[in-house]
């Protein structure tokens, strides 16, 4: 089973092999609403770990997506282009942003597990 | 009307209570511990406000009744409004202005008999009520008394099932046509309605006791025509409507020309000349202002928000965006902003700033969404 870290900004990275699948979790869609729009990051682009990967409009305001890790975009998530609700039905899962060539695999050490990230979002509601 | 929330420090409304059950994110807004939205999410109310029938919670806005020997002549000192020429159960949308023709607020006046006399119902913003109702007493003391109604609640029910459904707990509301208001029982409870709102629907808003709010509400709330609307969606529906929001769009450094708000400024208000900054806004009428209040679409799915630049297609720096969202109506990001004048023609093309480069936009007329007043 692929290995699933969060930060505390709710941004999750997936893990597999050398490449990492960025998106937001479930916390944060429902926090920021019904989104509209999403842009996100050019393939080829070197991101550093907590650089703005992807910015979320929902009705009300945007938000700054943070990368959670470092690497080299070599995929995104062509689909929320057409629907960018996939983030809101799916965070987890189809609402996925982009996927990432890992330059520095140490840095997921530094993320929360879903266990701990669980007792995270529990203690902010 | 308002208790405070130890935690917090904000004023909550009567139906604080009704608003958590319903399971609303409550957020501040103008000192008030108001529902920003309910579980279904902001478009899925919008659209239900503009498909069926909404219910929101406006008791946080200031209400007051004005009443004086002559009330309409003394109001109109502060206003640009034809209040004289209203007749009894007439409302009509009003600015407070300051000496230099800028906008205070932006309010709505019905003119009511009581006891035989004349007097003004008055809703203003929650974020200006204190100020507005100082001002108006200031001004107007020993002509007229203002009375401020601290213990009244304010629920709007827009859309185009409100009449149906507010019919079956007070059948007179069918009598009312857009901008009037009268006292009526709903459900028994002694109430003042208005044809009236802020979202471009037929709907009517209904001011009634504070103690009474949260039963009427339920009631309303059980209709299978209607769910609860929060603050999210009672923006995107005012902003495709072209409504203003009073200090974004409209404020003390706008008039009400620049503002597209012209046709406040009564025509026989325009020969009297006897409303503040009426110099400022009558030269602005004949000779035009320096720039315009315009609806603005830009292009793609990317919303633009307030305070995004606004260049021409030329480069130069034209005004700035006042409110930008996403208009669920029509699925595509609406604006509106000020321009310069000379770039505020429907179809004039220009760039908004967005995120450090720049997105195409054309000037738009407003509304943007057709509205569906009762008009008789």
């Amino acid at each position: 089973m692929p290995d699933r870290k969060y930060t505390e900004d709710h941004e999750w990275v997936e893990v597999d092999g050398e490449n990492g699948v960025i998106g937001i979790s479930d916390y944060a869609q429902e926090q920021l609403g019904d989104v509209v729009f999403v842009e996100l990051p050019a393939v080829g682009k070197i991101l550093d770990q907590r650089d703005e990967a992807a910015v979320i409009e929902s009705v009300k305001a945007a938000a700054e997506v943070y990368t959670p890790v470092s690497g080299e975009v070599i995929e995104v998530n062509e689909e929320l282009n057409n629907d960018p609700s996939l983030v809101n039905s799916d965070a987890h899962g189809e609402g996925w942003f982009a996927k990432l060539k890992l330059s520095d695999p140490i840095e997921l050490d530094a993320l929360m597990d879903e266990a701990s990230y669980k007792t995270f979002v529990e203690n902010l509601r | 009307m308002a208790t405070v929330t130890p935690d917090t420090g904000l004023l909550e409304t009567p139906l604080y209570d009704l608003h958590v059950a319903h399971g609303a994110r409550m957020v501040p807004f103008a000192g008030y511990a108001m529902p920003l939205q309910y579980p279904s999410g902001i478009i899925t109310e919008h659209n239900q406000a503009r498909a069926s029938a909404g219910l929101f919670d406006v008791s946080h806005m200031g209400q007051a009744v004005l009443r004086g020997a002559d009330v309409a002549s003394s109001f109109e000192k502060l206003v640009p409004g034809d209040i004289a020429g209203l007749t009894v159960g007439q409302m009509r949308y009003t600015l407070l202005l300051n000496d230099a023709g800028g906008i205070r607020d932006d309010l709505m006046a019905t003119r009511f008999e009581e006891d035989g006399a004349f007097a003004l119902f008055l809703v203003v913003n929650a974020g200006c009520k204190d100020a507005d109702f100082l001002h108006i007493a200031t001004s107007l003391g020993g002509e007229a008394t203002l009375e401020i109604l601290e213990d009244r609640a304010l629920l709007a029910l827009q859309g185009p099932k409100a009449e149906a459904v507010l019919a079956e707990l007070a059948p007179d509301c069918r009598e009312l046509v857009f901008l009037e208001g009268k006292d009526m029982e709903v459900d028994g409870v002694s109430t003042f309605v208005t044809r009236s709102g802020y979202t471009g629907e037929d709907g009517f808003e209904i001011s009634l006791p504070a103690d009474e709010a949260q039963v009427i509400a339920e009631k309303l709330l059980a209709h299978e025509a209607v769910a609860p609307i929060g603050l999210g969606a009672r923006d995107s529906l005012r902003l495709e409507a072209g409504l203003c929001l009073y200090g974004h769009d409209i404020d003390e450094t706008t008039t009400p020309v620049e503002a597209g708000l012209t046709w406040t400024v009564g025509k026989v208000r325009r020969e009297a000349a006897d409303f503040p900054g009426a110099e400022t806004i009558l030269t602005q009428i004949s000779r035009g202002p320096p720039r315009k209040r315009v609806g603005l679409l830009p292009e793609g799915r990317a919303p633009v928000r307030e305070g995004a630049l606004i260049q021409s297609e030329a480069g130069e720096n034209i005004g700035a965006v006042t409110s930008g969202g996403f208009a669920p109506g029509i699925e595509r990001p609406i604006a509106m902003g000020y321009v310069a004048v000379g770039h505020d023609e429907a179809g004039t093309s220009l760039n908004i700033e967005l995120r450090g480069r720049s997105v195409a936009a054309e000037v738009s007329a407003m509304p943007f969404v057709k509205p569906n007043y009762k008009r008789s």
